[in-house]
């Protein structure tokens, strides 16, 4: 018998978050803390043709500077493929070129204005359809397109799909476009860091996933001996960094985080802020505008999605095919898992014996896209449900009816031959129904997710 | 005119990251005063891991939810997670933790069976005790077990736990592959009221159903459930962050611009629980984080549907797409 599970106890940290108690990385204040701000392509593709901080160094109360020559490994990611700060090529309006640390927000803006900077602006291609097309302007030099085993889409292939559309008294096909949305939490991009003697680094951080962005930090810090940024740190502290960067050498303190959504699972500020302070010597913190995290940080990618249904007269969906293409913006990112999982599962809570689909991850000039709150499926959960709905209607069907007879029953199978044992589509519509104050006909209600289809 | 409409959509979402391979570990660690501290890596992005962490614990040990403390603050301190996402953190730290809390009741029952001069599987720990199952009488409390154990045995009463579902083997043409841990199961009913002169949507009612396998906390489901569902009334109704897509012309860059739902736009909601546990899940639940948000933008879209006859394939469905789409119906 459960005492606690299954209770409403009081939430653990409520209390402390709505009297204001709970710190966020923008409450931590440490004695001399540097503010960042940087320096962003106001153009969506071009090459930087000259770069020069001079000027910008020596404005009063500027404590550092650092572009691409100050990053150790200027390349991250999971794929990696995103520079933390553009050397030459730039991919996106508003990547970062250049980050200041100065003792104020002033003398930072200020010392922003001096920087010289000189780019040779180039065709962008925003439009994913445009992209995808061959001779279209190159995004990256991995090609505009993700490549999975040999191809450049992901598939999944059950069963035979042409055959289905032979067999079938309806086909309804439909396309639709599922729009960028922007995570917008409460809290938005910040980081601050630390640096200590011994030399250690400690790094606030708003991450949802710290351990991820752990490693991917000390990626970013890999210091070859005797490179600028060992002879950096070691005038500033007296002793070196340690070269090959792990995960003893930096803490990253976080965990309570102001809203996710996704939005937190990419490296944003966190290796900035740790450079700038590794450089300085001085705690460094990078707080993003608003305006920033909604122009710069990650997004929903948009999504478009064209479904061709081979249906029966009966309203049984005998095989499906999807072709979904997502925006994937400049860089990998968590985009191509986004795409996989969208190819998993996109196709719905319905047992459709004949299934293609192909997932195309198209990049384009925009800011990377990346995560966002149920990753590749919400987009596909509204193209398929419009979709159902358009099938009900063909049929002249009741929209409850089309799909709780091609609701997953138990021991059917995804359409990745995934079977399944704890299911309950039936169940959760036939509740709906009751709670919505819908009365389903007899047939219906005595339908069950354990019952062998018919 | 005003016109109304109903409409449904359903869903289902996976617990965990999609191709498997992601890892959560766990330390319980019990103080001589028989309270616990439970530590984990996943971060707490205001859906509540560390109530459910606390209550997993308090449920294993057998003592009260006050008497667990929660710690996720850094990662020289926490012990390894892949971090929050993929609706992993109450199924995939879940079981993590109740392994940890296992193994840390492991060695109260080791000392306590010394205690009462018992076998150590015949006792159990409830009530913030640990007795013999079926003989009440012959009982201590965990803080004297604890203490004794700590103090006088030496006993140094941390249990650990790691969860890790393999990464799943998958055919590169079909595909095949079982690439996730459960699913859970959703569908939402809206009825909204379209006004054919001005385009306008007016959400009236939203209902939503969920399998959640099991209601750890019903409290968290229904905020989870309700916030969710505001974040897929956004994405049908109002925000859009390249409004000329693919152009970036006037992308919004303030939260005046850029539209999440506010009170005055989310209607009535009401939500329904059903309980289908999973076969491999902490108490059998299933994650339901993300899904949410993903089936009342589609029963608002066919609710419109239902309303007047257009199909909005183009989100978010603005004024300005329903009077269109009505011109086109009309014309």
């Amino acid at each position: 018998m459960s005492k606690v599970i299954g209770q409403r106890v009081t939430r653990y940290d409520g209390m402390s978050h709505v009297t204001g108690e709970t710190k966020f990385v923008d409450d931590q204040v440490v004695p001399g803390t540097l503010t960042v701000k940087a320096l962003r392509s106001p153009v969506s593709k071009g090459k930087i043709k000259n770069l020069d901080i001079s000027a910008a160094a020596k404005m009063p109360g500027v404590a550092g500077i650092i572009t691409a020559a100050d990053v150790p490994c200027n390349a991250f990611g999971l794929v990696p493929d995103q520079p933390v700060l553009v050397s030459e090529d730039i991919r996106y309006r508003g990547e970062a070129i250049a980050a200041v640390a100065a003792v104020d927000e002033d003398a930072a803006m200020e010392a922003l204005e001096k920087i010289g900077l000189d780019i040779q602006e180039q065709q962008a291609v925003l439009d994913p359809l445009e992209s995808m097309k061959e001779g279209a302007p190159q995004v990256r030099p991995e090609g505009n397109l993700q490549m999975w085993d040999g191809h450049d889409y992901r598939q999944v292939n059950l069963g035979d799909v042409d055959q289905a559309f032979e067999q079938a008294d309806e086909i309804v096909e439909s396309t639709h476009l599922h729009p960028s949305v922007e995570h917008a939490p409460m809290e938005p991009i910040c980081s601050l860091a630390v640096p200590h003697a011994g030399p250690k680094l400690t790094v606030y951080t708003v991450s949802q996933a710290l351990y991820f962005h752990l490693g991917m930090l000390c990626g970013i810090l890999q210091m070859e001996p005797g490179s600028v940024q060992c002879k950096q740190w070691k005038a500033k502290t007296g002793s070196a960094w340690r070269h090959n960067t792990g995960y003893a050498d930096v803490n990253y303190i976080g965990g309570t985080v102001g809203g996710g959504f996704g939005g937190k699972n990419d490296i944003m500020a966190d290796h900035v802020a740790a450079l700038l302070a590794l450089k300085t010597g001085r705690p460094c913190k990078w707080r993003w505008t608003r305006a920033e995290d909604l122009l710069y940080s990650t997004f929903r990618g948009a999504w478009h999605i064209t479904i061709k249904d081979a249906v029966t007269k009966q309203g049984r969906i005998i095989g499906r095919q999807m072709t979904s293409i997502r925006d994937a913006g400049a860089y990998a990112s968590l985009n191509p898992y986004v795409v996989e999982k969208h190819c998993y599962l996109g196709a719905g809570p319905y047992f459709i014996p004949n299934v293609r689909v192909r997932g195309y991850c198209v990049y384009t000039n925009k800011p990377p896209a990346s995560s966002m709150r149920g990753f590749g499926i919400t987009p596909a959960a509204f193209a398929t449900e419009v979709q159902l709905d358009k099938i009900a209607d063909r049929l002249g069907m009741d929209p409850w009816e089309v799909r709780l007879t091609n609701a997953f029953r138990k021991g059917e199978y995804t359409p990745t031959k995934r079977v399944l044992n704890s299911v309950a589509m039936i169940e959760v519509l036939q509740n709906l129904a009751a709670k919505a104050g819908v009365e389903l006909p007899g047939h219906l209600k005595a339908m069950a997710s354990t019952q062998e289809r018919g | 005119m005003k016109k109304i409409g109903k409409g449904i959509a359903a869903g289902f979402y996976p617990s965990g990251m999609s191709g498997g391979g992601d890892s959560s570990q766990a330390m319980v660690k019990v103080q001589p005063d028989g309270s616990a501290v439970v530590t984990v890596g996943s971060c707490d992005i205001g859906q509540g891991c560390k109530t459910i962490m606390a209550q997993i614990t308090a449920e294993v040990l057998g003592i009260d939810y006050e008497a667990v403390k929660v710690v996720n603050d850094d990662t020289d301190n926490c012990p390894l997670s892949f971090g929050t996402f993929a609706s992993r953190v109450t199924y995939v730290d879940g079981l993590a933790t109740k392994m940890a809390a296992e193994d840390a009741r492991r060695i109260l029952f080791e000392i306590a069976a010394v205690m009462l001069e018992c076998s150590e599987d015949v006792l159990e720990a409830v009530d913030s005790q640990i007795r013999v199952k079926g003989n009440p009488d012959k009982s201590l409390s965990i803080g004297e077990v604890a203490g004794a154990g700590t103090f006088g045995m030496r006993k140094f009463i941390l249990g650990l736990g790691h969860y890790m579902r393999d990464p799943a083997a998958m055919d590169p043409e079909t595909c095949e592959c079982d690439p996730f841990c459960t699913l859970a199961w959703a569908a939402s009913f809206a009825e909204v009221e379209v006004d054919t002169e001005t385009g306008e949507v007016e959400i009236l009612r939203l209902v939503n159903s969920y399998d959640v396998g099991k209601a750890m906390n019903p409290t968290h489901l229904e905020g989870q459930i309700d916030g969710g569902a505001t974040m897929g009334v956004g994405a049908a109704m109002s925000e859009n962050l390249h409004p000329f897509f693919p152009s970036l012309e006037f992308q919004p860059d303030n939260l005046g611009d850029y539209a999440i739902p506010t009170t005055m736009d989310v209607p009535d909601m009401e939500s329904v629980i059903y309980e289908c546990p999973s076969t491999n899940g902490p108490y059998g639940a299933k994650g339901i984080g993300e899904m949410t948000a993903n089936t009342p933008g589609p029963a608002i879209v066919n609710a419109i549907h239902d309303a007047v006859g257009i199909w909005i394939t183009n989100l978010p469905a603005t004024p300005e797409k329903v009077l269109r789409a009505l011109d086109a119906k009309g014309a």
